[in-house]
């Protein structure tokens, strides 16, 4: 479970992200909703620690991002946006070497590289340096990596950036299967088709703000209309005019 | 310390596996290397060789007027060439480098010498031509010698003693053993020894920290449980590693071409064994971790790979500034001197290369400090990942 509670971080003069506050409940997948820039990552990084926010906090499962950012960060699988993988070890090793950092053991480690590699439908190319890789199998990879310790909380930035219909259809299948068990999914998207096709829970960010939060048909009531692009639209437009 | 390490392992399998970097390195320590040390031993050599034995060329104008002169200029091995040229003409034979010393006797010469006062030469030389000094220097001793000749005859003539004008005898006493004088070279291979060694670093610590971060992978690393200072020691620690490799290859590449090159005329025949390279190698390694640290802060600060390159680049040159110092102001090794890293290098290579007995205190001094400040740098190199302007 990740509890945020009124987060704040600026950027010299640029406020990223103001007074934001949700939370990201466990079998559950939550969906950070905004325009470019409207401080969704910077909101996720503060989440997993390599921001410090200058004021606020979150907890991951009770546990102080601020206070003890190296407990909170065991509890985390992150994607980060446009994560890199390494070029010249094979997928398999790049898997293993995030289980190494966990504190995994060697057997253990090798163990849960191969469930994560049936797992993700990776075996044809686990084996294979990732320097040529075609972008839907890096990113396999380097989700892979971040789910390799069993994390309770996965948080995915953008996950399905530059990813065909089937790369993204197969994450959907995957995030579902995940909150079947019982994870925290909290991901961020600028996609309102992807946000309403996945997530329980809504929460849309604008200009650093959280506008609103609540179920897709929460949203759309809200807005008063069944679209939810359209919805979406509607609840920017203030966010917008004010900035 | 475990996590140290699995980064280390990590760094060290991916860099091994990159073979254009390795690759490189390795023709640097076998290809590169011998070539200038065969160079600059068969330089030191052949300019020895010219001052002494080389024929000097000398232009001579109005020869006629002078053959005692010429025929004892002959007799010392210049060359004598015949010329016709006036004053300006010889100051522009000079300039133009077609003669490199005219010697020119005017009318008067004989006269002058037949009447037993001064008998003028003209020398025309260029004080500025950095191969001329020792040339000039044999042709004034025969023109010394020729006039000296003269005057003891005049003396004879006279019923004096010539010894009466040599109040005093000096007796040059020159201690340079050929392999203290061959030290003056292979100090400048002091340099080019850990220049390579940071180089080994070179391309681990940019892929490391630029390139982590440019490719993406620099994010996810720091999601994991493990204080980010650690993760940055594993990756200088690595660094270290493929310096020390270089290091040892280009030592012993240079060793092995010594060997094979020039290494009796240099007189150090029974020098640089198995132990001697070892204690080269070992009075050099202290130096890697303040290299790696060093470009893993500069690296810190850098926006890309190419960027980081190119300043890291840079760091090469950093440990040639105090020796050139050294060399302009003729230091000698001192305890302050050797709290200087890579000076303390310096010295201490010059010291074994020399077959001195290495001082205790300042074998010491050259490694702690240089760990130390290592240490330090390091520590800084950790803070510095703690900043959040890190990933851009």
């Amino acid at each position: 479970m990740i509890e945020v509670r009124r987060l704040h971080k600026r950027f010299g003069p640029v406020t990223a992200v103001q007074d934001v506050s949700f939370m990201a409940r466990d079998g559950c997948i939550t969906g950070l909703l905004g325009p470019n820039g409207a401080g969704k990552s910077t909101t996720l990084r503060m989440l997993y620690t390599v921001l410090k926010p200058d004021s606020g906090d979150a907890f991951i499962d009770g546990i102080s991002v601020c206070e003890q950012s190296l407990e909170a960060r065991r509890r985390m699988g992150v994607l980060p946006h446009g994560a890199g993988v390494y070029p010249h070890l094979t997928a398999r090793e790049n898997i293993e070497y995030f289980g190494d950092l966990h504190g995994l053991g060697r057997a253990e480690c090798a163990q849960r590289a191969a469930q994560m590699i049936e797992l993700l439908d990776m075996t044809d190319f686990a084996d294979r340096h990732t320097k040529g890789f075609s972008q839907g199998q890096r990113l396999k990879t380097a989700l892979a990596r971040a789910l390799v310790h069993g994390p309770q909380n996965i948080l995915l930035d953008e996950p399905t950036n530059g990813l065909d219909v089937m790369a993204v259809r197969n994450l959907r299948t995957l995030l579902q299967k995940l909150k079947a068990t019982g994870r925290c999914i909290l991901l961020s998207s600028h996609v309102m088709q992807e946000v309403a096709a996945l997530c329980d829970e809504v929460v849309v960010i604008a200009g650093g703000k959280v506008v609103t939060a609540g179920t897709p048909e929460e949203l759309r009531a809200r807005a008063g209309t069944p679209d939810l692009e359209e919805a979406f639209v509607r609840f920017l437009e203030p966010a917008a005019s004010q900035s | 310390m475990r996590d140290l390490l699995t980064v280390f392992r990590k760094e060290v399998r991916e860099n091994l596996r990159d073979h254009r970097s390795l690759i490189s390195a390795l023709l640097f320590a076998t290809v590169v290397m011998p070539l200038l040390v065969a160079l600059l031993v068969n330089l030191t050599v052949r300019r020895g060789q010219t001052q002494d034995s080389k024929p000097v060329a000398l232009a001579v104008v109005h020869a006629e007027r002078a053959p005692n002169l010429v025929a004892d200029l002959r007799q010392f091995r210049i060359d004598v060439v015949n010329a016709d040229l006036d004053d300006a003409a010889a100051r522009a034979a000079i300039r133009r480098q077609q003669h490199r010393i005219i010697l020119v006797i005017p009318d008067n010469y004989a006269s002058q010498l037949s009447q037993g006062l001064p008998a003028p030469l003209l020398l025309y030389t260029d004080s500025s031509d950095s191969a001329n000094p020792a040339e000039v220097a044999r042709v004034r001793a025969v023109l010394g010698h020729h006039a000296s000749e003269i005057a003891r005859l005049r003396l004879m003539a006279r019923g004096i003693d010539p010894m009466v004008l040599s109040a005093i005898a000096i007796q040059d006493v020159d201690v340079a053993t050929p392999t203290s004088r061959s030290v003056l070279i292979l100090g400048t291979l002091t340099v080019i020894i850990l220049m390579t060694m940071l180089m080994g670093g070179l391309h681990i610590v940019t892929d490391a920290t630029a390139g982590e971060r440019e490719r993406g992978s620099l994010e996810p690393l720091l999601t994991v449980p493990v204080r980010r200072e650690l993760l940055i020691y594993g990756k200088i620690l690595a660094a270290c590693v493929f310096m020390v490799l270089t290091l040892t290859l280009s030592v012993c590449a240079m060793a092995l071409t010594l060997r094979h090159v020039g290494l009796e005329q240099l007189g150090m025949n029974q020098n640089l064994g198995v132990v001697k390279v070892l204690e080269l190698i070992g009075c050099c390694v202290p130096l890697a971790p303040l290299g790696a640290s060093l470009m893993t802060i500069v690296a810190a600060y850098t926006r890309s790979y190419r960027e980081a390159q190119t300043y890291l680049g840079l760091i090469l040159a950093i440990p040639t500034v105090p020796l050139i110092f050294a060399s302009a102001l003729g230091l000698r090794p001192t305890a302050w001197l050797m709290m200087i890293p890579s000076l303390s290098q310096h010295f201490m290579v010059i010291g074994l290369l020399r077959m001195e007995p290495v001082s205790a205190l300042y074998a010491t001094l050259s490694v702690s400090v240089s760990l130390i400040l290592g240490g330090a740098a390091a520590y800084v190199a950790g803070r510095l990942y703690h900043r959040e302007a890190l990933l851009g």
